[in-house]
């Protein structure tokens, strides 16, 4: 009875905010409602029993991922409105298309597939997080070594990327000094 | 009523399309990456669902590294992101046609 009142009540709430992020025209309130979202999808994963991955996806998608969104927006002009296409005739029918094929699929996957097995099942007695811990030391373990390079590399190419030209400081420097930089950035870019 | 594994797959699908709808009709590079991560968390619901109904755990080790694979993908995007707004001052996706003939 709970698990259905506590569904059917993020379920509502997620969809509003993820049809916010979609529509406003503010980012903003897009940044904003997406991370309400997140927050509301980590329920739906401690009403499943997944406590592990809901501490995740809070700690990571509403502690880091909403933070850097936060950073990049300081450097982009948000408080201008954001322009966005006029309906296309073809795009809508392509959409509509898409999206139904793939309900299909989603609804069809797990009646057709019958005979699934199960790989790691769960140990008696044995707590979420100790489960996972068990499992992605064990079975995971290489792709989660591959992970974590994955992301060591992600975070120098985020560093090497944004960083260029940081140790310049446009408030220290004069009129004449920002001119120069300027004009060589044009000369390079040109 | 018993919530079953078709109601998580419908809420799936239906934050799928949601993110879908943003993909296609947004013109803001930065709200096309608020998009794409409706659509990963919109798996994520699904892997989870199914990871608690077949009692398997792979499902949710799909998730997890779903999750890093989207916090690398931010990373280098937003980078790059910001490299695009300084040479150009704009980030909508109809700067982005140089190449067109």
């Amino acid at each position: 009875m709970f698990e259905a009142v506590a569904f059917y009540l993020f379920a509502f709430l997620t969809i509003v905010m993820f049809y916010i992020t979609v529509t406003t025209s503010q980012a903003l309130f897009a940044l904003t409602a997406l991370a309400a979202g997140m927050i509301f999808i980590s329920a739906f994963f401690f009403i499943l029993g997944a406590d592990f991955l809901g501490a995740v996806q809070i700690i990571v998608y509403t502690g880091a991922v909403m933070a850097l969104y936060a950073f990049g927006m300081m450097f982009f002009d948000t408080t201008r409105k954001v322009k966005e296409k006029n309906g296309n005739k073809y795009i809508v029918v392509g959409l509509a298309t898409l999206s139904a094929v793939m309900v299909v699929a989603i609804f069809m996957a797990p009646i057709v597939s019958t005979n699934i097995q199960v790989f790691y099942p769960e140990i008696e007695g044995v707590g979420n997080t100790q489960m996972v811990g068990i499992v992605l030391f064990t079975k995971y373990l290489i792709p989660f070594e591959v992970a974590a390079v994955m992301l060591l590399v992600a975070m120098v190419a985020g560093i090497v990327l944004a960083g260029k030209k940081m140790d310049l400081s446009l408030t220290k420097m004069n009129a004449e000094q920002i001119k120069e930089i300027e004009e060589k950035d044009k000369k390079v870019l040109s | 009523m018993e919530i079953g594994l078709n109601h998580y797959l419908i809420l799936s699908t239906i934050l799928f399309a949601i993110g879908l709808v943003g993909i296609m009709r947004r013109k803001n590079l930065l709200l096309l990456f608020f998009a794409t991560e409706i659509l990963l968390n919109a798996v994520n619901i699904g892997f989870a669902a199914i990871s608690h109904y077949y009692g398997d755990l792979t499902g949710e080790m799909f998730a997890f590294f779903i999750i890093a694979i989207a916090a690398s993908e931010l990373a280098v995007g937003l980078g790059l992101l910001i490299v695009w707004y300084k040479r150009h001052g704009s980030i909508d996706l109809d700067t982005m046609t140089s190449m067109r003939g």
